[in-house]
């Protein structure tokens, strides 16, 4: 009996964490389908928030831009830092070390300094700001990543496997395309999804880097509250968010398969 | 006319760091032979394995397959298989997908590949199990499919490395057995690796026995066995026991050696010369214990019984000779000797036949 206090103090603690945590998001929800313009009162359920979004070219074009730069970001991002990870398990070269650990201090560094620098060098060499640069600098910002969940990953396998190959009559490449890919392809899928959501959402780089020709979402979000909070706006959060669960959800069950 | 070897090292030698691996080596490697590479852990027997495949380059020296110089080739391109120590089998793929993989990587057609890989599986029993994935096998299974993967491909040579190691005792020898008749069935020439003696003597044509880097001693098992050429092969490869002892006499192949106060008649095989220090190796079931009330039985030592260890089929009695030294000898039973139990303490001869011993310098 001595132990139920405790009992309820833990259960409060969590549901306090949690509510902090999730609170804000389900509201920002439940607001969506809240069928008025400028009350914070509860008026009903709707779902023309929805369609009015469905029906705002700009916010979609918006979309489309935000969500070819990270389709493209994430897949060249994953393909180079697939190979460096290979790269950095499978060959000795002078400076390995310190060239990883400088991934770290890029994955690191602050994001203002990030997109400032990554701005001074576009000027630099006389890049035009829009589609081009926010992929550059979107792949610059990811490939850490994924460089370091999938060397993680490689760093785990038996080198014995890939010498087998090799001993069994495999060239360097079909060795690469038949035994460490396949063996990798959890975590080459989970530094994907990272990027994606990353590229996604990515707002302060973005803002450095992009030109007035070529708008993304959560630029055009972040105008769009400075004018007050539309409900729109929270439909699309909603939207965005169970896109999130989804990545978060697919890539929980790829890492969860790589352990078993 | 001895055949051309199939595989030849020439000086080779392989560092890591400070440290030589593999130092200054020479052997050949004949056509069809199985030959057991021996040492203990650490001497540079994967080393050796490895430099062969290609997985490792040589730093000094010349390694030749089938003839050809290998040196910087790599590994795909030699006609050498490995089974590695612990399988390295790939996870992501069934059983037959893992032996049928090198026929793939040399692009052989699909029917062709299932027919060999079927051949394959069914040499080593594991008919039933070509569509299972690799992680759901016992380690025997693995072990298994790992040496079908390798002799899938017909290599020249096949490389095992320990490969029973982490199997159970009862399963080990089952294997051995079971790669024996592989290796007779196949013809391919076997470089097997363990540091195993008992599994080296029963298995190989040949053994090579390792120290360091270096060559202790080549030979079949029974010369490893019943002449050592040195102390290192001597005390590696079964119990000894070790009786220092002086040359007092000696002739072009005898000679008369003092060994705890007794002269023993020994045949001399390595020119020894009066006045010499030597070791007399003798093995436990090569010494013949007799009791004092028997007939003496020439020359002999005579020591005090310690202790005595019952075997099942024979029994080792330790000895302690006046000079404090211990020798165990292995008695077997027979119709002569039921009964071959002796009293702690009780004093006993020690002897051998002559010519049974290996003498050996004392240096
Ligand atoms: N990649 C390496 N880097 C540094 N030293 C190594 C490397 N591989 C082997 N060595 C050293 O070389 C020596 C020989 O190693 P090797 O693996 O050939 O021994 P082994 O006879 O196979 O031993 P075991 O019976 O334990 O497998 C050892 O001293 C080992 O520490
Ligand atoms: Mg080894």
């Amino acid at each position: 009996m001595r132990r139920r206090p405790a009992k309820i103090a833990r259960i409060l603690y969590l549901v306090t964490i949690y509510g902090f945590l999730y609170l804000p998001i389900a509201v920002l929800i439940l607001y969506s389908f809240n069928d008025t313009r400028y009350s914070s009162n509860w008026q009903g359920f709707t779902l023309k928030w929805y369609t009015a979004l469905g029906d705002n070219r700009m916010l979609l074009d918006s979309l489309g831009n935000s969500l070819l730069v990270a389709l493209l970001s994430s897949t060249i991002a994953t393909a180079i830092g697939t190979l460096a990870a290979v790269a950095f398990q499978r060959y000795r070269f002078p400076g390995r070390k310190l060239l990883y650990g400088l991934l770290f201090v890029v994955m690191m560094s602050p994001d203002i300094v990030m997109g400032i620098s990554l701005l001074m060098f576009f000027i630099l060499v006389r890049l035009e700001p829009g589609f081009l640069t926010l992929v550059l600098s979107h792949i610059t910002f990811c490939l850490p990543f994924v460089a370091v969940t999938i060397h993680a990953r490689i760093a785990d396998f038996d080198p014995n496997v890939i010498e087998a190959a090799r001993d069994l009559g495999a060239s360097e490449y079909q060795a690469f395309r038949h035994v460490i890919l396949p063996m990798l392809l959890p975590a080459v899928v989970s530094g994907w999804l990272l990027s994606f959501t990353l590229s996604l959402d990515d707002v302060i780089v973005s803002f450095f880097v992009t030109g007035p020709t070529f708008e993304i979402l959560p630029l055009k979000i972040y105008s769009m509250v400075r004018l007050g909070v539309k409900p729109e706006v929270n439909a699309l959060s909603t939207v965005l968010f169970a896109i999130t669960l989804m990545t978060v959800f697919v890539s929980h069950l790829l890492v969860k398969e790589k352990r078993s | 006319m001895t055949p051309t070897p199939i595989v030849r090292f020439r000086n080779v030698t392989k560092r890591y760091g400070d440290t030589s691996a593999v130092d200054r080596m020479n052997f050949d490697v004949y056509p069809g032979e199985f030959l057991t590479l021996l040492g203990p852990s650490g001497c540079g027997k994967t080393t050796i394995l490895r430099l062969i495949a290609g997985l490792d380059e040589a730093d000094v020296g010349d390694i030749f397959i089938d003839g050809k110089r290998v040196n910087g080739l790599p590994p795909n391109r030699r006609d050498v298989n490995t089974v590695f120590q612990n399988y390295a089998l790939f996870p992501h793929m069934s059983v037959a997908e893992n032996v049928g993989f090198g026929l793939k990587m040399k692009g052989l057609p699909p029917s062709t590949i299932t027919s060999r890989v079927g051949a394959a599986l069914s040499m080593v029993k594991l008919d039933e199990l070509a569509r299972r994935r690799v992680r759901a096998l016992s380690g025997g299974q693995q072990q298994r499919v790992a040496v079908a993967r390798a002799i899938v491909n017909e290599p020249l040579v096949l490389l095992l490395d320990e490969p029973f190691s982490a199997l159970d005792y009862k399963l080990r020898k089952q294997m051995q057995l079971e790669l024996k008749r592989l290796h007779r069935r196949l013809g391919i020439t076997f470089l097997f690796v363990t540091h195993d003696q008992n599994e080296a003597i029963s298995m190989s044509d040949r053994i090579i026995v390792m120290n360091d880097g270096r060559i202790e001693q080549i030979g079949t098992p029974r010369q490893i066995y019943e002449s050592p050429d040195n102390m290192f092969v001597a005390e590696f490869v079964g119990e000894i026991n070790t009786l220092d002892g002086v040359v007092t006499a000696a002739e072009q192949t005898t000679l008369t050696a003092r060994v705890e106060d007794a002269e023993f008649p020994m045949t001399n095989r390595r020119g020894f010369q009066p006045g010499q220090r030597v070791k007399v190796l003798l093995r436990p079931e090569d010494l013949f214990v007799s009791q004092l009330q028997d007939e003496a039985p020439g020359p002999h030592l005579t020591g005090t019984v310690e202790d005595q260890i019952y075997k099942g089929t024979t029994v080792d009695v330790f000895i302690r000779l006046a000079s404090g030294t211990t020798v165990c000898a292995t008695q077997f039973f027979n119709e002569d000797a039921e009964d071959i139990s002796y009293r702690v303490n009780e004093s006993v001869h020690v002897t051998w036949i002559r010519g049974w011993e290996v003498v050996l310098p004392d240096d």
